[in-house]
């Protein structure tokens, strides 16, 4: 069917407005929503990695575990708590080429973390670069601040089945009761090894080493380097503050 | 439902099929069959923006300026994709991450152009929204297939659920390795390549 020109602008520009409209009104409307369950998300695995079941928990119910268990905590550059600063004022840069997020207030840098009463645990934020994909997780230490409690990914893009696996019970089980410290004192944290850990490492070693991702060889090196790398962030807290 | 509608309906579903007869939306059908959870909840997202472009695209039919037809149809579709997404992220979370971007990829997923184009322009919104609804069923039914055999053989699950038993397996003192290959897009390759030949055997369909 031939139009006229004039009838072909007027009938896409009804079209775009329309569709507009539409999207507009969905995204506004949906926006609560979609936050709530990433902010959800995000608590249920900080519960996660202390090693709550919270598989089968209502929504309310991981809110309110949550509320009465786990508080935000702002270390400045020295490693201190810097009690005057709230977590909501805090500004995320993120490093594209490493993955790894950085808070600002006013150019200055914090580090936010997470103190659980019940198991006590101290909690960090991690993230980096795996093969595809930033991966976004949780990393929580036990009150002594050498002996993993448990480690979550909320967020990746890694291939389901290989680097996927990231996610997988066996593959976080494998963290729990390892050590962050060697025997000199040095923050070793824990590396994803290739292949299995008793075949690669032993004695002491075994503390600092879990079995790797057979086929996605580059997303647990990418686990192991961003691990210890936020760690070495929060390493003067954790050196100041450890017990173990 | 008169005899025609009945084919309409029928026709995409194996003899015209999109995936294994037309091998149209084969990147969708390779990346989220790893999982049938995903499969399903694909396949659903996909059906909803497939009839829905189908009955908008077929209702403006007669006012589409011809030259800009292709354009128009791609707002429709693009919308309706977005808005799939942003319900998947608003109602469905957990399914919506695993997904990640392939919802977002409906957009340019052939199949629904190609409704859009060959079908929509040309019929009126009823024969249009069963084309659609065929077409869905079509390629959710081959996803479903694949992802069946992706899960069972290379993860030992079906929606997430044990199948395998855990007795059988080589860390268990059995003999048993799940297939990575079934994880990567060649498993999916292999399994779509078998169904087609099954397929055509059994229609005796050849290719000119």
């Amino acid at each position: 069917m031939q139009h006229n020109n004039f009838y072909t602008f007027r009938f896409i520009a009804i079209i775009a407005f329309v569709a507009s409209l539409l999207l507009a009104l969905a995204s506004t409307q949906l926006k609560e929503l979609q936050e709530f369950n990433v902010e959800l998300d995000k608590k249920k695995n900080i519960l996660k990695c202390i090693g709550k079941d919270v598989a089968l928990m209502s929504a309310d119910a991981i809110i309110k575990e949550y509320k009465s268990n786990i508080r935000n905590i702002i270390l400045n550059s020295n490693g201190d708590i810097a009690a005057n600063i709230a977590s909501e004022n805090l500004e995320s840069v993120q490093n594209k080429s490493t993955g790894q997020l950085n808070y600002f207030i006013d150019n200055v840098e914090y580090l936010p973390a997470y103190k659980s009463s019940n198991p006590e645990a101290f909690i960090i934020p991690i993230s980096g670069k795996g093969l595809w994909s930033t991966l976004y997780g949780y990393f929580a230490l036990e009150n002594d601040l050498n002996t993993v409690m448990g480690i979550t990914f909320y967020k990746h893009g890694e291939t389901p089945g290989l680097g996927g696996e990231v996610e997988k019970k066996w593959f976080k089980e494998n963290f729990v009761g390892k050590k962050i410290f060697d025997q000199t004192g040095e923050l070793v944290s824990i590396k994803v090894v290739k292949g299995k850990v008793n075949d690669v490492y032993s004695g002491e070693a075994l503390n600092h080493g879990v079995d790797g991702i057979s086929g996605a060889t580059i997303t647990s090196r990418g686990v192991s380097d961003f691990l210890k790398r936020d760690l070495l962030r929060y390493g003067k807290y954790i050196k100041n503050n450890r017990t173990n | 439902m008169d005899k025609k509608s009945k084919n309409i309906i029928s026709d995409p579903m194996v003899d015209n099929n999109p995936i294994t007869k037309q091998v149209l939306g084969i990147c969708s059908a390779l990346a989220i069959t790893v999982k049938m959870e995903q499969a399903v909840v694909m396949s659903l997202a996909l059906a909803f923006v497939l009839v829905c472009s189908n009955v908008i695209i077929s209702l403006l039919r007669k006012g589409i300026p011809g030259k800009i037809r292709i354009i128009v149809q791609l707002i429709v579709i693009a919308s309706l994709v977005i808005l799939a997404d942003q319900i998947l992220k608003a109602y469905l979370y957990d399914i919506s991450k695993q997904l990640s971007v392939f919802v977002a990829l409906i957009i340019t997923n052939c199949i629904i152009m190609g409704r859009a184009e060959a079908f929509a322009m040309q019929n009126n919104y009823k024969d249009a929204m069963y084309d659609g609804l065929g077409n869905a069923i079509g390629y959710g039914s081959v996803l479903i297939i694949v992802a069946t055999f992706r899960e069972l053989l290379g993860s030992g699950t079906l929606f997430n659920y044990s199948i395998m038993p855990a007795s059988i397996y080589l860390e268990n003192g059995g003999w048993y390795v799940n297939n990575g290959l079934m994880l990567l897009a060649p498993g999916a390759f292999i399994i779509l390549g078998l169904i087609i030949w099954v397929q055509r055997t059994y229609t005796h369909y050849i290719e000119d």
